[in-house]
């Protein structure tokens, strides 16, 4: 179990660090294909509530996202950083383990404010490979319904 | 109270259409003055859907405005809209968003309870205790009561106004809107399938401009442009109704000038090097007989119902002070969809929100316009691309109906 948890905590890092710095491009590969990633909130997750404020059931879905930001979207330059917190191990079976991390993204724009942007957690299924693991699953439920602004890169 | 009595008297609005002074969106005199001659006058404000007040008991919070207001059904089958302030000392009356099986509203305060239409129908002792203390017995509830809502259903739709002036909603909307609301919700029962609050930092109008100008599309919005999503065979053009406030802009596949073929092979040509890896995101299904694929529709003051393909959504934008303004998107389908057509909605939803692909801008734009104007509260906005009137258009070049919000504007508010 350790050693799950090692993988998971590890996927989690590399993941956070991919988008605090800048690396978009490489933020699909740490989906399986097919996988669900969804933006959602609180209240519409508990309400059962399918849509998303982002949802993609694809990799190209992923990578659209990114080439969309990158080459069409017009949003104020920032950048993210986040902080997660240890993932909780739900279950672990032959499909995948199932975790639950808290996460904190603070949101620096490019004249250096600095607000706390999403709070949530990630309800994830994540798939073993070799020595890692990739999400067949990234629900994101922010404990907000509240976005301000506008949300452009991924949490 | 005039006009003048809130607004100072300096504010000189300058002559026709064409220019909009930038105190209008920074100011705290006029944000004070628009609660009084728009939010709280001859106006409807969509209040909620009625899908989300099904049963008896089935209750909404919600805002117009600055003003809390609860949206509930009764037992008798009507929908009542009323604010949410305690008659009593002011306080909130409810505190849930939403709620259902609900038989009274009770303040938590001192417990003065109202129905669901929103007449108080009991005050915590009275009648004192013992004899001592309670109301006087000049005191009667039937005179006590937050203020009532007119309340009046479009297709769905629940809208709400504080004057007993304001024309029937039909004749407030004319027609041409009604018929543009009618294609999209008549004869459905929508399901909200996700709510989200973008919260925009800056004053409502500049939002409300946006939805209405037609002009910025193409320009700001380069989703569709960069993934070669060629729009060269639609037509569109912009309705504005004759009071200037409401508007409808659209779209349309030009079956005459491109044959489904043609069309087909033209959705993916264009100079750009760009395609989407999963185009499915764009693959709907025919809703709509009429091939109009994007249609945009405001009223006046603060509702927006939008059709982007599948992507079906209101917006109710609620001013919250000069600078700030909550934009609540509910993101719709339908009790009848299949599995297919939900799934398109789901993708396509992505087109839309404070992360849509063609309305992320939407969120940053009145932001940049109220942090560029700070300093020029007495320099104006020009607006006079497709001229000087506020009329419908076969072009959609054009800011005629942005002129056609101030026309409005200035009417209801006396500038």
């Amino acid at each position: 179990m350790t050693d799950v948890f090692q993988t998971i905590v590890r996927a989690q890092a590399d993941y956070a660090r991919c988008i605090d710095d800048d690396r978009l491009e490489s933020w699909p590969d740490y989906f399986d294909d097919p996988c669900t990633y969804k933006i959602t909130t609180a209240v519409n997750h508990r309400d059962g509530l399918e849509a998303g404020i982002v949802f993609a059931n694809s990799h190209g879905m992923l990578v659209d996202r990114v080439s969309a930001l990158r080459e069409a979207n017009v949003y104020e330059r920032h950048t993210y950083r986040h902080i997660l917190g240890m993932p909780s191990i739900l279950s672990h079976e032959n499909s995948g383990v199932r975790t639950e991390t808290p996460f904190l993204v603070a949101r620096i724009m490019r004249d250096g404010t600095t607000d706390i942007f999403a709070t949530g957690r990630y309800l994830d299924l994540y798939r073993l490979r070799g020595d890692g693991a990739k999400l067949a699953e990234r629900i994101v439920v922010c404990d907000s319904s509240r976005v301000d602004t506008l949300l452009a890169l991924p949490l | 109270m005039s006009v003048n009595a809130v607004v100072s008297e300096s504010r000189v609005w300058p002559e026709g259409l064409a220019r909009v002074p930038y105190w209008a969106f920074q100011s705290a005199d006029i944000y004070r003055a628009e609660q009084q001659r728009i939010f709280q006058s001859d106006c409807w404000n969509y209040l909620c859907l009625e899908a989300e007040l099904a049963k008896p008991g089935d209750f909404r919070t919600t805002f117009v405005s600055d003003t809390p207001v609860i949206v509930a059904r009764d037992a008798d089958g009507e929908i009542y809209a009323f604010e949410n302030r305690c008659a009593h000392r002011g306080a909130l009356i409810c505190l849930d968003d939403r709620g259902n099986n609900k038989k009274d509203f009770s303040c938590v305060y001192h417990a003065w309870t109202y129905d669901l239409k929103g007449n108080l129908i009991g005050v915590a002792f009275k009648d004192g205790i013992k004899g001592n203390g309670g109301m006087p017995a000049s005191f009667r509830m039937e005179d006590h009561s937050p203020r009532k809502l007119r309340v009046a259903l479009v297709h769905g739709l629940v809208f709400g106004s504080f004057s007993d002036d304001v024309p029937p909603i039909e004749d407030y909307l004319g027609d041409a809107i009604m018929e543009r609301i009618e294609r999209v919700l008549a004869q459905r029962t929508p399901v909200v399938l996700g709510r989200f609050t973008q919260v925009l930092p800056n004053n409502w109008k500049l939002y409300i401009e946006n939805v209405k100008d037609s002009y910025h599309a193409s320009i700001l919005h380069l989703f569709f442009t960069t993934f070669g999503i060629n729009r060269l065979s639609q037509k569109g053009a912009i309705i504005v109704d004759k009071s200037g406030g409401h508007h409808v802009s659209y779209s349309q596949i030009d079956r005459a000038a491109a044959s489904d073929a043609e069309y087909a092979s033209q959705h993916l040509r264009s100079d750009s090097d760009y395609r989407l890896a999963d185009p499915s995101l764009l693959k709907g299904f025919d809703e709509f007989p009429d091939g109009i694929a994007l249609q945009i529709l405001s009223v006046f003051p603060t509702f927006v119902l939008q059709q982007i393909q599948n992507s079906i959504a209101v917006r109710q934008i609620v001013p919250r002070g000069p600078g700030r303004t909550d934009l609540n998107w509910s993101i719709l389908g339908f009790a009848n969809d299949t599995a297919e057509q939900r799934l398109a909605r789901l993708k396509q939803a992505n087109l839309v929100g404070p992360a849509g692909y063609v309305s992320m801008e939407d969120g940053c734009v009145g932001g940049f316009v109220q942090r560029g104007i700070a300093g020029s509260p007495n320099e104006q906005a020009v607006l006079e691309m497709g001229g000087f009137g506020a009329e419908s258009s076969e072009s959609r070049v054009t800011e005629a109906s942005v002129r056609g919000f101030w026309k409005a504007y200035r009417a209801h508010m006396g500038l």
